[in-house]
């Protein structure tokens, strides 16, 4: 149902004179840029003047610029007859369908649409969908919108909001041009002059002036004479008095603004390409998101499009790497992603530099110490709950219990405990886990607040996927510590990533800490360690004695492990003093070397041995606990009980 | 000012008609405003004594539509040509993307012609404008005026046309040569427009 394109219809079988130069550009402009330049395109000429030939035109460009393009031409009768019919097969909706899937529609002879209410109601649906997808629509017509009859306001403004042209009857020289251009076309030579001469008479329209070229050459053919300028003023019936056009006056034709448009519109054109205004584009979305375009504003500079595209392409990578940097840089200091060298494509090294001093700058926070693997932890009764939650917190990171407070007095292994979870969280793919003491917690951060960079320390935490801190109770009275801890407590929280920590005490006996701390802290699992039973004492000092390279006979391992003491830690104590008192005797260690050394007898003589005391003293890292005294907990004997107050 | 702006997608040319008094600047602009539909123009303002001599300066702009999806404005202004108004001449020159030079081609006129060429040149150098790099072209008015009293356009040329810029022959009182040269002008401004927009 749709008229196919004429072949002979193109821009370069179109004479283009000042009459039509408006329209060809238009047309062409349209072609290259269908949707986006002028829509809808209204082109009115009087009867014969190319029309359709421009309408044809445009298609045929469009087509050869992008050959997926779907492109329908067809005159307004014919749309009117597709459309009853397929009103009448009850198809209406797949009608619209059809109509609003082309790329470029062209139609012609719109002035039909005179009385045809339901016709008018139709195309303007279709104007708008196509418009609203960005489709091109060109419309020809004998007469512009408003001149119409009978035609819809709505279609009428809708039609001129485009562009609407016209084209005018063409110009002696171009009259002239297009005889050569026929002539040739037909194989016709004429004597010199003739063609001027049909040019001369004011034809009113092209199709007329065909005609009277068709008969002078049917004229010639038949006389076998060349006609000359005479013969024709006698064939097409004109005196040479009537050569009207002939008085081409130089002054004053009310046409010449008209003129100075098109060549205007001419220039333009050629200034404004194609190219350009795709560099401009690009020019326009990259400033818009705010990245400098002095790269490409230069290639507006040039005469000559040079490998614009490819141009335009690098720029484009450019960003992108710009983007994946600032990303990067914004993960480890959100304050430094605001650099400026991120929006300069021109400043890509010093970007990279940016990005890579970040890099090296954010080493990843203190990881677990290796000293303490999770193997190495002795199991017992005492310490069998708070080892399930490490283990479950080991599995099941952020899920099960989180935070996991670990509390017990000082000796009891909690740190060996919090580093081995540490070490078995790190295990895990893409693990970033962060271990440390709560005293370098704080220091951190006010190097952190000395130097202007808390954010790169917070980014640095919160790109951890664990954060385990020992000794949480020395964050009593430090309020900024607490405020940023308690921040980066709920993005953990949020975000299911584990939180472990370790306390002498229960949370809700620590001094000094806030109340949104402490209750935070107890929302998880707060786990007891107990003191060393029997069967960890004994683990433990099997343990420390292969490590000391001492034999671990029977009886040895069982006095040792029925002395009274409250804490992992101790039992270090006391193995190394017998061992050390072996050592000096230059005997083996035994269950009586080590009673007499623990029980007093060997007193006397290690002091005469002067060989070096272990001071015997621990200091309790219990900063929030109510007694700040250093205690010495483990007597030498009896007469050497002795209090040193702390200074 | 920017010729042309891609964001806004507008081209607006600023063209300044120079030239010695009574040389005919306004009367070009005249013409062009009578040529023009009355959709195209804006209203010409024009500040003259009562002599109708221009006192401060005209302005006429015209508004040519959508090209290649560009609003294209052209702006044109004329200078007062007598030699006292200098100060104004110098702001009406000011962000010019193109000059015309209106010329008197009588012979008794030649010396104002030159003096006002000269006037021009240090007038752009006080923008920071080098008169090379303007694009300029120079029109010939009242070439209608009997032979004996006036210069033919290639003794014009010589005496004033040393950089070899477009020259026009016209008769702008009946618009002979007017819009030729308004056309020569637009394709200057806008070539140059086309190697390199101009940022200020």
């Amino acid at each position: 149902m749709t008229s196919s394109l004429n072949p002979r219809f193109t821009f370069e079988t179109f004479v283009v004179g000042s009459a039509n130069r408006l329209a060809v550009t238009a047309g062409r402009t349209v072609a290259e840029n269908p949707g986006s330049a002028y829509n809808p395109l209204f082109i009115y000429s009087g009867s014969g003047l190319g029309k359709t030939h421009v309408l044809m035109a445009i298609g045929h460009a469009a087509k050869a610029l992008a050959p997926q393009l779907n492109i329908e031409y067809l005159t307004l009768d014919e749309y009117v007859e597709a459309f009853h019919a397929a009103i009448a097969a009850g198809q209406g909706d797949a009608f619209r369908r059809r109509f609003q899937n082309v790329g470029v529609l062209l139609v012609d002879d719109v002035q039909f649409l005179t009385n045809r209410k339901e016709m008018q109601a139709e195309l303007l649906r279709l104007t708008e969908a196509l418009q609203q997808a960005g489709h091109q629509i060109v419309l020809a017509s004998d007469r512009p919108p408003a001149e119409i009859a009978d035609l819809d306001e709505r279609l009428i403004s809708r039609f001129s909001g485009g562009l609407v042209v016209d084209m005018g009857v063409p110009d002696y020289e171009t009259r002239v041009a297009i005889l050569r251009r026929k002539a040739e076309e037909r194989g016709t030579a004429f004597q010199p002059g003739v063609l001027e001469a049909i040019a001369k008479i004011d034809y009113p329209n092209v199709r007329e002036l065909m005609g009277a070229l068709n008969r002078v050459i049917a004229f010639q053919s038949v006389n076998e004479m060349p006609v000359n300028e005479e013969a024709v003023r006698k064939v097409l019936g004109t005196s040479s008095a009537a050569s009207p056009a002939a008085a081409s006056s130089t002054v004053a034709s009310p046409d010449e603004f008209s003129q100075f448009l098109t060549d205007v519109t001419a220039t333009v054109g050629k200034a404004v390409e194609a190219w350009r205004a795709r560099v401009a584009e690009a020019v326009m979305r990259w400033q818009g998101e705010g990245y400098r375009t002095g790269r490409l504003e230069a290639l507006l500079e040039r005469d000559t499009p040079a490998a614009v595209d490819e141009a335009i392409a690098a720029y484009v990578q450019d960003v992108e790497r710009l983007k994946a940097l600032e990303a990067e840089v914004a993960a480890l200091d959100p304050q430094a992603a605001g650099d400026k060298v991120f929006h300069d494509p021109e400043r890509m090294d010093e970007a990279e530099a940016t990005a890579g001093r970040m890099r090296e700058g954010v080493a990843p926070p203190p990881a677990p110490s290796a000293a303490f693997p999770l193997e190495s932890y002795q199991a017992g009764p005492s310490n069998e709950v708070a080892l399930n939650a490490a283990r479950d917190a080991i599995s099941k990171p952020g899920k099960k219990y989180n935070p996991l407070v670990i509390v017990g007095k000082s000796g009891l292994g909690k740190t060996h405990l919090l580093n081995a979870i540490g070490l078995q969280l790190a295990k895990k793919k893409g693990a970033i886990v962060a271990c440390l003491s709560t005293q370098d917690f704080v220091d951190e951060l006010i190097a952190a607040i000395d130097g202007n960079r808390v954010d790169w320390w917070r980014a640095r935490y919160r790109r951890c996927t664990a954060l385990l801190l020992d000794d949480i109770q020395l964050l009593a009275g430090k309020e900024r510590t607490q405020e940023e801890l308690f921040n980066l407590f709920n993005q953990f929280l949020d975000a299911e990533r584990q939180l472990v920590f370790t306390a002498p005490a229960h949370p809700n006996t620590l001094e000094g800490l806030e109340e949104r701390i402490v209750s935070r802290l107890g929302g998880g699992l707060v786990a007891e360690l107990g003191e060393p039973d029997r069967e960890v004492r004994r683990s433990v000092l099997e343990r420390l004695l292969t490590h000391q390279h001492v034999g671990t006979d029977t009886a040895l391992l069982d006095y040792l492990a029925d002395r009274p003491v409250d804490s992992a830690r101790s039992l270090t104590g006391l193995v190394q003093r017998v061992v050390e008192a072996a050592a000096a005797e230059d005997s083996p260690v035994t269950a009586g070397l080590a009673r007499d050394v623990l029980e007093g007898a060997a007193a006397a003589r290690r002091t005469a041995g002067g060989a070096p005391r272990t001071s015997g003293i621990v200091v309790s890292s219990a900063g929030g606990v109510r007694s700040r005294e250093k205690m010495v907990w483990d007597w030498p004997a009896a007469g050497e009980r002795v209090i040193e107050d702390m200074r | 000012m920017s010729l042309v702006n891609f964001t806004s997608r507008e081209i607006t040319c600023k063209i300044v008609y120079y030239g010695p008094g009574r040389s005919g600047k306004t009367t070009n602009l005249h013409y062009i405003y009578q040529r023009v539909p009355d959709t195209r123009r804006g209203r010409m303002v024009s500040l003259a004594t009562q002599t109708d001599r221009t006192l401060f300066f005209d302005f006429l702009p015209i508004d040519l539509g959508q090209i290649s999806g560009f609003t294209t404005r052209f702006q044109l202004y004329t200078v007062p040509g007598q030699v006292y108004y200098n100060a104004t001449r110098r702001l009406v020159l000011q962000g010019a993307d193109g000059v015309v030079f209106v010329g008197d081609s009588q012979a008794r006129q030649l010396d104002e012609n030159i003096e006002s060429l000269q006037n021009l040149q240090s007038n752009l150098l006080e923008h920071g404008v080098d008169v090379r790099t303007m694009p300029l072209v120079i029109q010939y008015n009242k070439q209608d005026l009997p032979r004996e009293l006036i210069l033919t356009t290639a003794e014009l040329d010589d005496a004033l046309n040393f950089r070899g810029v477009p020259s026009f022959a016209a008769d702008a009182l009946h618009g002979t040569g007017v819009f030729e040269t308004l056309k020569g002008i637009s394709e200057l401004v806008l070539k140059k427009l086309a190697t390199g927009s101009p940022t200020t």
